[in-house]
Formats: structure tokens, C-alpha cells, sequence
């Protein structure tokens, strides 16, 4: 897989309580709750820094984790919001602020 | 209870000057009123019968008026709704609700109904059967789109006034909700035993005098409706704002019992859960957010309104205490909830 960029979504109400992130979808109001290390990545995707570098950077920083073995969860994990409409992926940087 | 047909002039038969004469049925849900009106008297029957002491007489004064003090934007005075009765069979090609917003006005659809409503005139149309049920779900949509705007909610609880306090009791179906209506002593007044109607305080104003209570008669403090002619809110305080009150609903659950039209201040929301014990125990932030996000009914695909009940919902849980009630389905429960006078804390000592 070429590097992923992911973005959030802008179509949506988040608010993180006790470190878990909760996430309400514009589209369909379904509540999602993150814990703590998607509450990591959803922080950290901003549209310019890639995924690979969110899970070196901030989770592998974080948790006692395989880096590629982090990745692949991570990738897992984004793909999984992406399809929920949460979460925006690119292959490229995204201009501008998320 | 009146229906007040319009004036019909000439001479027609007694079936033309059906066919010609609009009834009107207010019904007022969370002390607000939308007019509904009808061209079939026995349609306007039927929805005097289901909703009981929620449906009063017509309102006069339903032109939208200026916002109050405490409005962020343009509100209505009142609502209307015209239903036009078909023949009973599918209305529309949606099987679940779907609300959109299309050309500035929400279109509401469902297999049996389909219902557009111009939020900034607040008046609006349905297409349906003659059913009371359709038109519930259309009120239930039309009134969780208004809450949103004004900071409230829809929520799936049972509610219920206990020395002047109200307490939520919120779950999946299963959970309780309809048992603890039914366990509930007499002096406990049960305002829904499903939907339960949440709004944040407003200003009121003196239903007699016209005028905000305490305050100057200014053009921007005149009342947004005259509710006095709604006749089903005769008490009217100056509210804090922040505090969120319950209202009493028609929306039933197994009980099929509508609830009584009350409204009290919010002491507290308890989660339920069955057990073989009573007892009360604590529920950290995110758990009392997830379960209340979880059960708020919201069907429009709106991102703003999206975001503002979600905002509603966190500054409730910011202001009303919440508590997992772990409970046997015994009249014992109710021993511990409202009986004393500082609201949830106070007043939950099992014994």
C-alpha cells in the first residue's frame, strides 16, 4: 500500500472524554468511541502527515507495539473509518488545514 | 378539547360542508404547539383521542414572531401542518426514515408517509393514510429538528416528576424502562414510558400579563406566543437557562400509556440495568456520553444540526448528574429516587 494521508472528516462532532474519543457521523448519527490508541491516530490526522509516521511518531512513541505490525492495525483501522465517511484517505499531502 | 372548524358560507349539503371545512387539532408537545389541520372531522377526532391532553384548542396568534432574548437566531412562534389523507398504501419507495434537507425546507419520508416542513415559516405538509401513527413519527422528526436548533433533545428514556424533580431512565429496549413506569408509586407522575422530551430552560414569560416576569416591556421581550391561548401551560417562572427540563410526551411505548403533560427541572439521569439488588453506582464521563449519544433520536443528515445535538448532549452531561440504577422489578426501587430535596445525590439511599 502507497503512503496513506489520512484526514478528518468534517462532517462529524467528536469531543474526547476520559482519553476515548467519541464521534458522531453527520450522515447517519451513528456514534463511534475510539480508544485510546485510535484516539491517537484520529488526533494526528491531519491530511499532511502520513500514517506511517503517525504510528512511528505518536503510537510506537506510546505503546509497546511492533512498528509493522502497528501499521497494518493502523491501516485496518483508518480504511474502517474511511468506509464509515469519518475519516478522509489520500495518497497524497492534503493542502491546508483539516 | 375544541376543533374549530372554519366558517362555511352558502348553502351545501351537510357532506359538502365537510368536504369544504378545515378542523384544526393543536397538539403541544414540550410546551410547543403545532397546529395541526385536516379536511376530515373524524381525522381530527382520532388525533384528539391519541393525544389526550397533549392536543388543545387551536392557537389564533401562529404568525412567527420576533426571536426572544435567549434565541441565537430566527424561532417560531408556533407550527403548522396540513394533512392531506390519501388512501391507505406505500406513500414512498424509503423503508427506514429519511430526512434531508433539500431547497431550503426538510423533506421527511417513510414507506407510509412523506412530509416536507420550511423550518424558517415553520409550516409544513404530510401526505398519509388516515393514521395516527404516521403523523407520530412525523411530530417525533418535526420536534427533534427543533429541539436541535434550541439546545434539546429527543431521547429514548422514561421519565418521570417526583417532588417537583424530574429523573430520566434511559436504556435499549429491555433495559427496564417500561417496569419502573410501572413500579412507580402514586405520587410519582409518569411523563413518558419511552420518549423522553428534553430542553434546556428558557426564559418564560407571564402568560396573564403578557411580558417577561421582572423586566421591562420592551418589543424584543414581548412574548413568541401567547400561550395562554394554548391553554395547556398555565405556569409560567423565570427559568435558569442552563437547566434542562423534562416534558411529559404522547409517544408511547409498551405501556401504551401517553404521558402526563407536566414539565419539571432534570435531578438526574439514571441508565438502567437489571439485577437482583438495588443499588446506584457511579458512570464515568464516557460511558454516561455513549449511552446517552446512543439513545437520542436524531434522523436528519445534517452536519450542523448533527453537531449541535451532540454539543446539547455533552453540556447535559455537564449539568445533570448521571448514575447506572442496577435494579430488581420491585416497588422498593422507587423507595430510594426523588424523595429527597436536593435532587439525585440526596435522594438515592437504598436501603
Amino acid at each position: 500500500m502507497s503512503q496513506l494521508y489520512p484526514a478528518r472528516s468534517k462532517a462529524i462532532a467528536a469531543r474526547k472524554l476520559d482519553d476515548e474519543m467519541m464521534i458522531m457521523s453527520a450522515r447517519d448519527s451513528t456514534l463511534f468511541s475510539l480508544n485510546d490508541v485510535g484516539t491517537i491516530i484520529w488526533e494526528a490526522a491531519d491530511g499532511r502527515t502520513p500514517l506511517a509516521e503517525i504510528v512511528t511518531q505518536k503510537v510506537c512513541a506510546e505503546f509497546d507495539v511492533e512498528p509493522g505490525e502497528a501499521l497494518k492495525d493502523a491501516e485496518s483501522f483508518v480504511l474502517e473509518l474511511a468506509g464509515h465517511g469519518i475519516m478522509l484517505l489520500s495518497d497524497a499531502p492534503q493542502a491546508g488545514p483539516s | 378539547m375544541i376543533v374549530v372548524p372554519r366558517t362555511v358560507h352558502g348553502n351545501r349539503t351537510t357532506a359538502e360542508n365537510e368536504l369544504m371545512t378545515e378542523h384544526r387539532v393543536c397538539i403541544e408537545i414540550g410546551g410547543m404547539p403545532v397546529l395541526i389541520r385536516t379536511g376530515q372531522s373524524g381525522f381530527a377526532k382520532m388525533l384528539r383521542d391519541r393525544y389526550g391532553a397533549f392536543a388543545g384548542p387551536p392557537l389564533e396568534n401562529l404568525a412567527p414572531v420576533a426571536p426572544g432574548p435567549q434565541s441565537q437566531g430566527p424561532t417560531h412562534a408556533a407550527f403548522e401542518l396540513e394533512v392531506e389523507l390519501i388512501p391507505p398504501g406505500v406513500v414512498t419507495d424509503a423503508e427506514d426514515v429519511r430526512v434531508t434537507a433539500e431547497g431550503g425546507r426538510w423533506v421527511m419520508e417513510r414507506g407510509d408517509f412523506h412530509a416536507e416542513w420550511d423550518e424558517k415559516r415553520g409550516q409544513g405538509w404530510v401526505r398519509q393514510s388516515a393514521n395516527p401513527y404516521s403523523l407520530d413519527s412525523v411530530l417525533r422528526i418535526l420536534h427533534s429538528l427543533i429541539l436541535a436548533r434550541e439546545g434539546g433533545f429527543l431521547v429514548h428514556a422514561a421519565s418521570a416528576i417526583r417532588k417537583g424533580q424530574a429523573f430520566l431512565f434511559a436504556g435499549i429496549s429491555g433495559t427496564g424502562k417500561t417496569t419502573m413506569c410501572r413500579l412507580a408509586p402514586p405520587d410519582v407522575a409518569i411523563l413518558t414510558d419511552e420518549i423522553s422530551y428534553v430542553r434546556k430552560g428558557q426564559n418564560e414569560y407571564s402568560a396573564a400579563k403578557g411580558q417577561k416576569s421582572g423586566s421591562s416591556n420592551s418589543r424584543e421581550e414581548e412574548p413568541r406566543v401567547n400561550r395562554q391561548t394554548a391553554g395547556l401551560h398555565h405556569e409560567y417562572k423565570i427559568q435558569d437557562s442552563r437547566r434542562y427540563e423534562a416534558f411529559g410526551t404522547p409517544f408511547a411505548g409498551e405501556l401504551a400509556l401517553i404521558g402526563r403533560n407536566l414539565r419539571a427541572p432534570i435531578a438526574g439521569l439514571f441508565l438502567l440495568a437489571k439485577g437482583r439488588e438495588n443499588r446506584v453506582e457511579d458512570v464515568s464521563h464516557s460511558d454516561a456520553a455513549r449511552a446517552l449519544l446512543q439513545n437520542i433520536l436524531f434522523f436528519a443528515t445534517d452536519a450542523e444540526l448533527v453537531q449541535r445535538v451532540f454539543q446539547s448532549a455533552l453540556d447535559f452531561l455537564a449539568r445533570v448528574p448521571v448514575r447506572r440504577l442496577v435494579f430488581a422489578p420491585h416497588p422498593q426501587v422507587w423507595k430510594g429516587i426523588g424523595v429527597g430535596s436536593e435532587g439525585l445525590d440526596s435522594g438515592l439511599a437504598f436501603q
